[in-house]
Order: C-alpha cells, then structure tokens, then sequence
C-alpha cells in the first residue's frame, strides 16, 4: 500500500484496492476457523479436566488447553463466534436504524431534520462504552445488551453518512425528475439513493465491526462484559493472565486473534481516514 | 456563532435527558429488592436483614410510584444534584470530584505525551508525502488501530512489568506509576494524531503557496511556522476534539487494569454494583465534558481560522 492510497475515495463498486483483499483475506481466515473448528476438532468449550491443565497442543487441541483443562481451541472458535455474530447483529441494525432515521431526516427537511441531528448528536456525547456499559445494568442477558448497546452506538455513524449524502441527492435532477414523473419512495431509495450509499456503507460496517470486537473485549477484560465460564477473547486473556509464564501461548492464543479480526477488519474500511 | 451557542446548549440539555432516562431505566431493572442489595452493598451480606433494608427504602424513598420517582429523579439532575453515592454513602459531587482529578492527570499526561509523539511525525511524513517515514507510518498506525487500548496495556505490562520488571504494573501515587498508563493511552492517540497532521500537512505542502514561500527564499523552518502552522492548526484542533471522546473511554478501560482511582474505575465499579446515583452523575459529567469541549473546539477552529464559520457552526 502506497502513500497515495488514502487520497483515492473508496469505490468498492468498482474494484477493490489491495489493502482490502488482504484484509477480506484475513477476515475469512478467521471466519473460517471460527466455523471450521467445531468441526475438526469437536470439544466443549465448557468441559474441564484436570490432566490437561495448561497442556501444550495435541492432536485433539492444536492451541492447547487452558488453567482448567479446557480445550482452547474450542474456546477460542467459540468467543470469536461470539463476537462476529454480535458485531454482524448489531451493525445490520445499526445500518438499518441509522439509514431510516437518515433518510427521513434529509427528505422531511425542517424540524424533524434537527431534531433528528440534535439527538444523533447528544449519543454521540455519550461515549460508547458507557453506553454499553449502561445498557448492559439494563438489559438482563448480557449477549442481547451488547447487541442493543452497541447499535445505540454504531447508528449515528450510519446516520451522518445518510443524511449528508441524501439531503445532496434529494435535490438533484435525477430524483427531482423522478418525484415529479410520480415515483413513490421506495423506488427513489432503490434506483438513486442506495447506489450512492451502498459503496461508503462498507467501509462504515467495517469499522463498526472492529468497535463492536473491541468493545465487547474490553469489556470482558475488566470483567463487566460477558461472565465467565463464557468463552470470549478478553475473558479468556484476563484468565489466562496469571499462567503467563507457564503457559504463554495460551495468553498469546486469544490476544493474536482479536489483533488478526480487527485488522482485517480495518484493512477492508482501508481509505478512510481514521 | 450564537446559533452555534445555542446548539451546543440545546445538546447538553438533550445529553441531561438521555443520562437521566437511561440511568432511571438502570434503576427499574435492578433485579430484586434494590433496598436489600444497597443494604448488603453498605453492610455486608451476612449482617443484612429486613429492618436494614426497610431503613434503607425510608431513606431513599424507593417506595414511591416509578413516574413521581423519575420526576424527582429529573429535576435532582436538572439542579447537578445526584444525591449520595448507595455504596459509600458520600455525596456523589465530592466522589467524582475527587476521582476527576486522578483522571485528568492521567488523561492530561496521555494527551500531552501522544502530542510529543504523533504531530512531529506526522508533519515529517507529511513534508516528504511517499517516503519512506511516510510509509512505515502508515503502517505502523495501521497496527496501531487494530490494538484496543486494553490490549496495548496487557502488552505492555506483561512487557515492562512481568518480563523486565523495571516499571510496576499497577498502582498509583508516584511518578513510576504514570508511565505505562499514560503511555498505553498516548500511543493509540498518537498513531491518529500523526495520520490527521500527516494528511493536513501533505495537503499544506502541495499547495501553490507553499512552494511560492520556497521559491522566495524562506528556510524550510520559517516556512513551515509563517504557512504550514496555521493551516494544519484546524484538522488537528478539530481532530482533538474527536480524540476526547477515544480518551474517555480509553481512561474507563485503562483506569480499570491498571488500578488508576479515576472516574473510569468509578464508573466500572458503580455499575458493577449498581450504584445509580455514581452512574448518573458519572454519565452525565462525560457527556457535558463532551459537549464543553466541542464547544471549545468550535470556538478555537473559528480562531485560528476565521473562513467559513458559517458552514463550521451547524456541523458535528
């Protein structure tokens, strides 16, 4: 990647930079072992036992196990499981909410227009692990919590990306000729609107993404996130802590993957300058 | 300007509402008897029994309907008054006062220490767009990114603390004690500062002007101070004001590995015990931080450069 790659806009449409291949590499690689896993190599994650207590890597467990005889590798595929289907839930309803109040927001106009920015803004002044952080004292099942406390964060990103695209389309020929030819709504949306939004959306989700792993990581870390026995990448660093010395691939194992995803993740939002 | 005033208020009332329906919302759900678990919270589980926690619900009013609570609850928060912590039994003011000032030290030690690192950097690689400080910086912020803050902190404590030994890993009070907190923080702040100064800077330095102030003569050091300053001044002066809020919850994660007093701590143990009132005011003191400081920042993007306030009042 060269120097003058930030300064050419991301068109996903047509064509990807190489920055984003690598990343997508990464991803799948990722993805692929967080399904795969299960598969070649079937344990539960929550099953102990006591003779493979920090136990180095077998044909069972190529990753080894953990201070109590847990599979690692079961561990590991399960916590990014985990947090990929947390990450993919929360940035499709994020983009979903962000993109309708977006969208009503530029076309409405006039008061519902402020109001609607008024409040992106005032979530944003909250910070979103404390957003999280509340939700999850709210919302009994901690899964659910970070899902809702993390689009309540992720959609006002969606949000100021839609309006400020569409309040520039809504006013240009092709759409005014639409509306005055007697199109309805959806297919506005669908023939002028989405083919703009759809390209920057990629490179919102991906950073979305990474915030969703990032958050719920470090939250588990700090032992305000999911409980334990759960398997999820900062629970499993936070408990594989003390056995550093004794066991440092295994503290290596979970910290490596969550730097891997988010990455990979960053790579494809690539571009777009942080 | 004053439109931009008046957003900026109408925002921290609209911040106030959000704190105060969340943390309310916080409230109804607590699980069981709240008097009971504030009770066992005060006195220790085992000395807890009805008369403590009925005394309790007396003194809190937990009684009361959930729509009288939540009016009271309001205008409490309306006039900054949050009551006492449940836990400690202080006043919530004098808790998060104290705990504020931990956390900005730390935060000011972070920020002052990422400002050393990321813009000189930044506007090297910028002056010499496509070499190769431009190019391992890319790549070394592109790294970075991808390491949460709570992360970089594990790596360094297992770095400096556990292998070498020469820093302590947790702790506050002496000067030693600052540096792998601070240092956590400033190097994730650094690596965005020095990208914004980089672009600002390859922008700068492209321009006509800035290659007519060569041609005329001028040394590469006035020329940067009499054209370059100024103008990347704006990007960075703006991108601090973004960087507040990466801090905050940089300080909540930071504080809670590594033992810091400050207000992230605070945060992370009232919600960890329920302690509403903390929360509440907790919440509230960073969401109105945000909203003064990006106030601040518009103020001082309209002092450095004075173009364009019309477009800069009605944004972010």
């Amino acid at each position: 990647m060269s120097a003058i790659t930030t300064d050419i806009p991301v068109t996903a449409r047509s064509g990807w930079t190489r920055t984003q291949w690598a990343g997508t590499a990464i991803l799948m690689l990722i993805v692929a072992f967080a399904l795969l896993a299960p598969i070649l190599f079937p344990a539960d994650p929550l099953r102990q036992s006591l003779r493979n207590i920090l136990g180095g890597p077998d044909a069972a467990s190529p990753l080894g196990y953990d201070h109590l005889g847990r599979s690692l590798t079961a561990r590991l595929a399960a916590a990014l499981r985990l947090s990929l289907w947390i990450a993919a839930a929360a940035v499709v309803t994020s983009a979903v909410l962000g993109m309708a109040v977006g969208v009503l927001a530029a076309w409405r106009g006039g008061w519902v227009d402020r109001l609607a920015a008024l409040l992106a803004d005032s979530f944003l002044a909250l910070p979103g692990l404390l957003m999280v952080l509340i939700v999850s004292a709210i919302v009994p099942s901690t899964p659910l919590a970070f899902w809702i406390g993390l689009t309540l964060v992720l959609w006002i990103e969606y949000f100021r990306l839609t309006r400020a695209t569409v309040s520039r389309l809504i006013v240009a020929p092709g759409v005014q000729a639409s509306r005055l030819l007697g199109f309805g709504p959806v297919y506005i949306f669908r023939r002028h609107l989405w083919p703009e939004l759809a390209p920057m959306l990629l490179t919102v989700a991906a950073f979305g993404a990474a915030t969703a792993i990032m958050t719920i990581a470090a939250l588990g870390f700090v032992s305000v996130g999911m409980r334990p026995p759960t398997p999820e990448l900062g629970l499993m660093m936070v408990e594989m802590l003390p056995y550093y010395r004794e066991a440092p691939m295994a503290l290596l194992t979970p910290v490596l993957a969550t730097f891997l995803t988010l990455l990979g993740l960053n790579l494809i939002a690539g571009g777009r300058r942080a | 300007m004053i439109r931009a005033v008046g957003y900026r208020l109408a925002q921290a009332v609209m911040v106030a509402l959000l704190v105060g329906v969340l943390t309310f919302l916080m409230m109804q759900a607590l699980p069981g008897d709240m008097a009971f678990r504030i009770a066992a919270g005060r006195y220790g589980y085992d000395s807890v029994n009805a008369a403590a926690a009925e005394a309790v619900r007396q003194e809190l009013g937990l009684d009361r309907p959930a729509i009288e609570a939540f009016g009271r609850w309001f205008m409490d928060l309306l006039r900054l008054d949050f009551g006492t912590s449940v836990i400690s039994g202080a006043p919530v003011i004098e808790e998060i006062r104290h705990q504020l000032g931990a956390s900005l030290q730390l935060a000011g030690a972070a920020l002052a220490l990422s400002l050393l690192i990321g813009p000189p950097v930044g506007v090297m690689a910028g002056l010499r767009a496509g070499g190769w400080l431009d190019r391992g910086l890319l790549v070394v912020s592109t790294a970075l990114r991808s390491v949460p803050q709570f992360l970089m902190g594990l790596i360094l404590i297992v770095l400096f603390s556990i292998q070498l030994g020469w820093l302590p890993a947790a702790g506050y009070g002496r000067p030693a004690h600052f540096i792998l907190p601070a240092l956590t923080l400033a190097l994730g702040l650094a690596a965005a500062s020095a990208r914004i100064t980089r672009d600002a800077m390859a922008g700068v330095a492209g321009t006509p002007f800035y290659a007519f102030g060569r041609w005329k003569g001028l040394g590469e050091g006035q020329l940067f101070r009499r054209h370059g300053l100024r103008n990347i001044g704006v990007a960075l002066v703006t991108f601090l004001g973004l960087q507040f809020a990466m801090l905050v919850e940089g300080v909540v994660v930071i504080e809670a590995i590594f033992g810091w007093p400050g207000i992230g701590h605070a945060l992370v143990h009232a919600i960890f015990g329920r302690d509403v009132p903390m929360v509440q005011g907790t919440a509230l003191l960073l969401g109105l931080g945000f909203v003064a400081l990006n106030a601040a920042v518009d103020l001082a993007a309209h002092w450095i450069d004075p173009r364009g306030t019309e477009k800069a009042g009605a944004k972010a």
